[in-house]
């Protein structure tokens, strides 16, 4: 406080001024704005989105057009700028296209994973009892399916395309979820405040809903932040196996499969995409991380 | 007259923080002398535990600073000593008891091993002989069958027991002085008793001088040689404990004294508390941080930072209206909502 | 106090064990009594201070009282009912008659609701005032019957101090217009001088709603300067019962003269004559057998450890649970 402004150091004012301005300080965006590596991940993470949202405004090519002629083209020739693939398709293009499917997927996986698990999660975490055991060892026997095995099945009930791999995904990751959710309701549904709102007469949806989903929800969003990451990899993963992604549809994962075939020839198109995908998981990761940084270290008390 | 053995002057420790800087002590001044008991009383955020880790440099990094004022420890510039010097200054100089016992000790080691670590680490002895002197302080804290007891993790002590280990565990090293940090808040009145008695004991045997912080009187009353009043980072008053209790000067130290509850009180009236709650620590400096729960605050208490002057042989006090030429008569301090 | 006293709630017999999982595979569960067979009257408009070392189970006691425990054995009864059969309607009517303000300032106030949300939330759960405008106005008026002020309403938790927030925490029961409120430890967490304003604060409180206080805590000089009555607890058990003066004049049970005696002293000048009991509260796990204090108490005999003794009337509103005062 300023020199003119001296008799009012302690006054009601200075103290809302001072509570205003910890609150700006303790605002998670203007923490989240100096935790630098949450910087760098956010900036990768948005670009990303940007270019997956804009793909038909920055290239005028066709990514599913074909031109044997132009087949193996290498970055920078003839106007492509990362090239073509075998069948003379722009690389450029095809990563752009690429990058839509591949956060739709991902996005739209957590989203499914996230809504169901973390219901899962709650009911389980709060009921507790023979509830508990029974969702969680439902969980617990999903998890132990390996998740490529799990993907495979599903995706040879469901068949191909965007939808069933969001499903498939989704499928995947509601016991990590559920797991995530139940043991942080575990803590706080035994925090005094709990307590307190059941000495009130507080319904158990009231209590789930308006008091312990708010309090979990900050490890929710970084553990979907970094559960992003981990969907861009499966469904890279599936589209790799050939499951996931129909043809001439691409995803990142689908263009590395492509690029794997003709790896001595055109390296160039298996090495972009995969860049591609490893740039992005790394932004995620290094998102959520930063997200942690920010929510989680003991929320000043 | 006793030697000097510890002198802490205008201390300034401030935090860095996003909002601000939090003046946690902002004019800390005393002196402690060989064998006496100091007590520091204050509010939570008046900078007693601050005050101590300044002591021995254990701030946490980059947001906790010194950023003025000396502290001179048996001739030393504690403010000046390496990182080396600062490990034995800790420990083989200045023990401290924290306050919550449970977990001031490490979970996964047995207590015995912790302790000879400990005094391995600080004497030149064998671990053969640590595990004597062990074993020696255990007995002397009252803790029976110390050679079992050491075999023990922390878990299957009780609070005062595990108190008892760390208070053994501070004076095997014979520090010269000690920091006991609200070490009875932890523990129940009857136990409480019991490890204040233990203190009393040690100190008269090892002639340590004892730095005691708390926030409940009557363990100063039971302690202390002399003591310091803290208010929002600042010395408000500091005297010998039979002065401070006849002759109170500062109406904070005033209102302190009347908000306690008394035993032998007869009626079940209103108690007389002092309005309002200690400030923000990121605002105050340039005033007397009392002066809005002050009943006698001037517009010059609300201007300047008033000095910590002597008033008597003694006993000093940090207030405008109270120095030698004028002197505020404890009146009516209730002004209770 | 008058003589026609007229009793809120009656404990009969109320008994909590809380069984321990056991250690190792094939072993037998322990029982720990957190609360042993305790009966007490409460009469409106009074204060009962419960006092005790952790442990002695006063805060189950009221606990099991708002029923966050479920009592193993006995009967509360309020106005008549057993509390412990009601259900449904009846129930939720009767948690806005009994009330409790936690401990913990910091813990108790869910971190992401306002202090208006916070004060509201009972109001809405119990459906007592329908109308937004009028609600918003209880909800204010209530701000500043505790001391705070109406700009505070939008602050969260975390911008309070402890002393606001427990405010917040005593808004949060009235306003529910309760008889009882069971205060667990209501100051013990908060700073000398701010401790004198939350007392003061329950003293007017009580005069201007005629409210009826268990108030818990491990500060005697707390609880004599709130209390009518003080119950003094130990492993568990009542061992001493009586007014709020009679404890500090004429302590009975060698339990209570240990205890007043290792308070700390008033002044520097008092002297104090301490009666040290041996060793450590014992555990409260497994069989109870004689009276709780027989290993540490000075006066004790061979009766005292296999009997546990009752609770009796020694002197007019003085019931003390000791063989010593047997037979007189």
């Amino acid at each position: 406080m300023e020199a003119k402004k001296q008799s009012e150091v302690l006054s009601v004012t200075a103290h809302e001024e001072m509570i205003k301005k910890e609150r700006r300080a303790n605002n998670v965006w203007n923490k989240l704005k100096r935790n630098k590596t949450a910087m760098i991940g956010l900036v990768i993470v948005v670009f990303m989105i940007f270019i997956a949202i804009f793909a038909p405004l920055l290239t005028s090519n066709d990514p599913d057009e074909i031109s044997p002629l132009n087949a193996f083209l290498l970055p920078g020739e003839d106007g492509h700028i990362f090239g073509t693939d075998e069948f003379g398709r722009d690389l450029f293009a095809r990563i752009l296209y690429g990058a839509r499917v591949s956060m739709i997927v991902a996005v739209g996986g957590t989203i499914v994973a996230g809504i169901i698990g973390i219901l899962l999660g709650l009911i389980a975490g709060y009921m507790g009892g023979i509830v508990d055991s029974i969702i969680m060892r439902i969980m617990d026997g999903l998890l132990a399916f390996p998740f490529v095995l799990l993907s495979i099945i599903l995706m040879t009930v469901l068949g191909s395309g965007i939808i069933n791999v969001i499903i498939a995904i989704g499928i995947g990751n509601i016991p990590s979820f559920a797991r995530v959710v139940r043991g942080e309701v575990h803590i706080v549904k035994n925090e005094e405040y709990c307590n307190a709102g059941r000495v009130i007469g507080v319904s158990n949806t009231r209590m789930l809903f308006s008091h312990i989903l708010p309090n979990t929800i900050s490890p929710i969003i970084v553990y979907a932040t970094l559960n992003i990451a981990g969907a861009i990899i499966s469904e890279a993963a599936l589209s790799f196996l050939g499951l996931g992604i129909a043809t001439p549809m691409s995803s990142w994962g689908s263009i590395l499969r492509q690029g794997k075939d003709c790896l001595n020839t055109a390296p160039h198109v298996a090495t972009i995409s995969g860049l591609f995908i490893l740039v992005t998981v790394l932004g995620f990761n290094l998102l959520g991380d930063g997200i942690r940084d920010v929510l989680d270290p003991k929320m000043k008390k | 007259m006793s030697e000097v053995l510890l002198t802490v002057k205008d201390l300034k420790t401030y935090f860095f923080l996003a909002s601000g800087v939090a003046k946690a002590v902002d004019g800390v001044s005393f002196t402690l002398k060989k064998g006496e008991t100091m007590g520091i009383v204050g509010e939570s955020g008046s900078g007693k535990s601050v005050t101590s880790s300044s002591i021995i440099r254990l701030l946490p990094p980059r947001t906790g600073k010194i950023v003025g004022g000396e502290i001179t420890f048996d001739g030393r510039d504690v403010l000046k000593l390496g990182k080396k010097e600062l490990l034995n200054f800790r420990g083989k100089d200045i023990a401290v008891i924290f306050q919550d016992p449970m977990t001031s000790l490490d979970p996964v080691f047995k207590i015995g091993n912790q302790m000879v670590e400990m005094i391995c680490a600080h004497q030149n002895v064998s671990k053969k002989e640590a595990w004597d002197i062990a074993v020696e302080a255990l007995k002397k804290v009252g803790i029976p069958q110390p050679e079992k007891r050491m075999e023990s993790y922390p878990h299957e002590l009780s609070g005062g027991m595990c108190q008892r280990v760390i208070i053994a565990m501070a004076v095997c090293c014979k520090p010269k002085m000690v920091i006991a940090d609200e070490p009875t808040t932890a523990l129940d009145v009857t136990v409480q008793a019991q490890v204040l008695d233990l203190l009393k004991e040690l100190q008269e045997e090892y002639n340590t001088s004892i730095l005691l912080i708390t926030h409940n009187l009557g363990v100063v009353w039971e302690m202390c040689d002399t003591v310091m009043v803290l208010y929002a980072g600042h010395t408000v008053e500091y005297a010998t404990t039979k002065e401070l209790y006849q002759k109170p000067l500062h109406p904070y130290t005033w209102g302190l004294l009347d908000s306690m509850p008394k035993l032998s009180e007869e009626k079940k009236g209103e108690l007389n508390a002092i309005p309002g709650a200690p400030p923000d620590l990121r605002l105050t400096g340039n005033c007397c941080n009392f002066y809005n729960r002050c009943p006698y605050a001037t517009e010059q208490c609300k201007q300047e930072e008033p000095p910590l002057v002597e008033v008597e042989e003694g006993h000093f006090v940090a207030c405008h209206r109270q120095n030698k030429e004028k002197t505020l008569v404890r009146g009516e301090v209730n002004q209770s909502e | 106090m008058s003589d026609e006293k007229k009793v809120l709630l009656k404990v009969r017999n109320l008994t909590k064990e809380f069984t321990l999982k056991a250690n190792k595979f094939g072993e037998k569960p322990q029982i720990l009594h957190a609360l042993n067979d305790v009966s007490i009257d409460i009469y409106e408009g009074e204060t009962l201070g419960v006092i005790g070392e952790s442990g002695c189970g006063k805060s189950t006691f009221g606990k099991t009282i708002i029923q966050l425990h479920k009592a193993t054995k006995g009967v509360v009864e309020y106005n008549g009912t057993n509390i412990f059969q009601l259900k449904g309607s009846e129930l939720k009517r009767l948690k806005r008659d009994i009330q409790m303000v936690f401990q913990d300032p910091y813990s108790s106030l869910d971190p992401r609701k306002t202090a208006f949300k916070l004060i509201e939330e009972p109001l809405l759960v119990h459906k007592l005032i329908p109308n937004k405008k009028e609600r918003e106005q209880k909800v204010l008026g209530l701000l500043r019957e505790v001391g705070l002020d109406i700009h505070h309403a939008h602050r969260f938790p975390h911008e309070f101090s402890g002393g606001q927030r427990q405010r917040i925490n005593v808004a949060r029961a009235l306003s529910m217009n309760p008889k009882l409120i069971v205060c667990d430890e209501p100051v013990s967490a908060l700073d000398v001088s701010v401790q004198a304003q939350v007392l003061n604060l329950f003293n007017r409180l009580q005069k201007e709603h005629n409210l009826t206080y268990i108030f818990i805590s491990h500060d005697l000089g707390v609880i004599k300067h709130i209390s009518d009555r003080i119950a003094i607890m130990y492993l568990g058990r009542i061992v001493e019962l009586c007014d709020a003066k009679t404890i500090y004049d004429n302590p009975l049970h060698p339990y209570t003269k240990a205890l007043l005696s290792a308070i700390p002293k008033e002044s520097p000048f008092e002297k104090k004559e301490r009666i040290v009991l041996k060793g450590e509260i014992p555990s409260p796990i497994g069989d109870q057998i004689g009276c709780p204090l027989a290993g540490r108490c000075p006066h004790c005999k061979e009766e005292c450890k296999h009997n546990i003794p009752k609770l009796q009337e020694v002197e007019k509103g003085h019931q003390v649970a000791c063989f010593l005062y047997d037979k007189e």
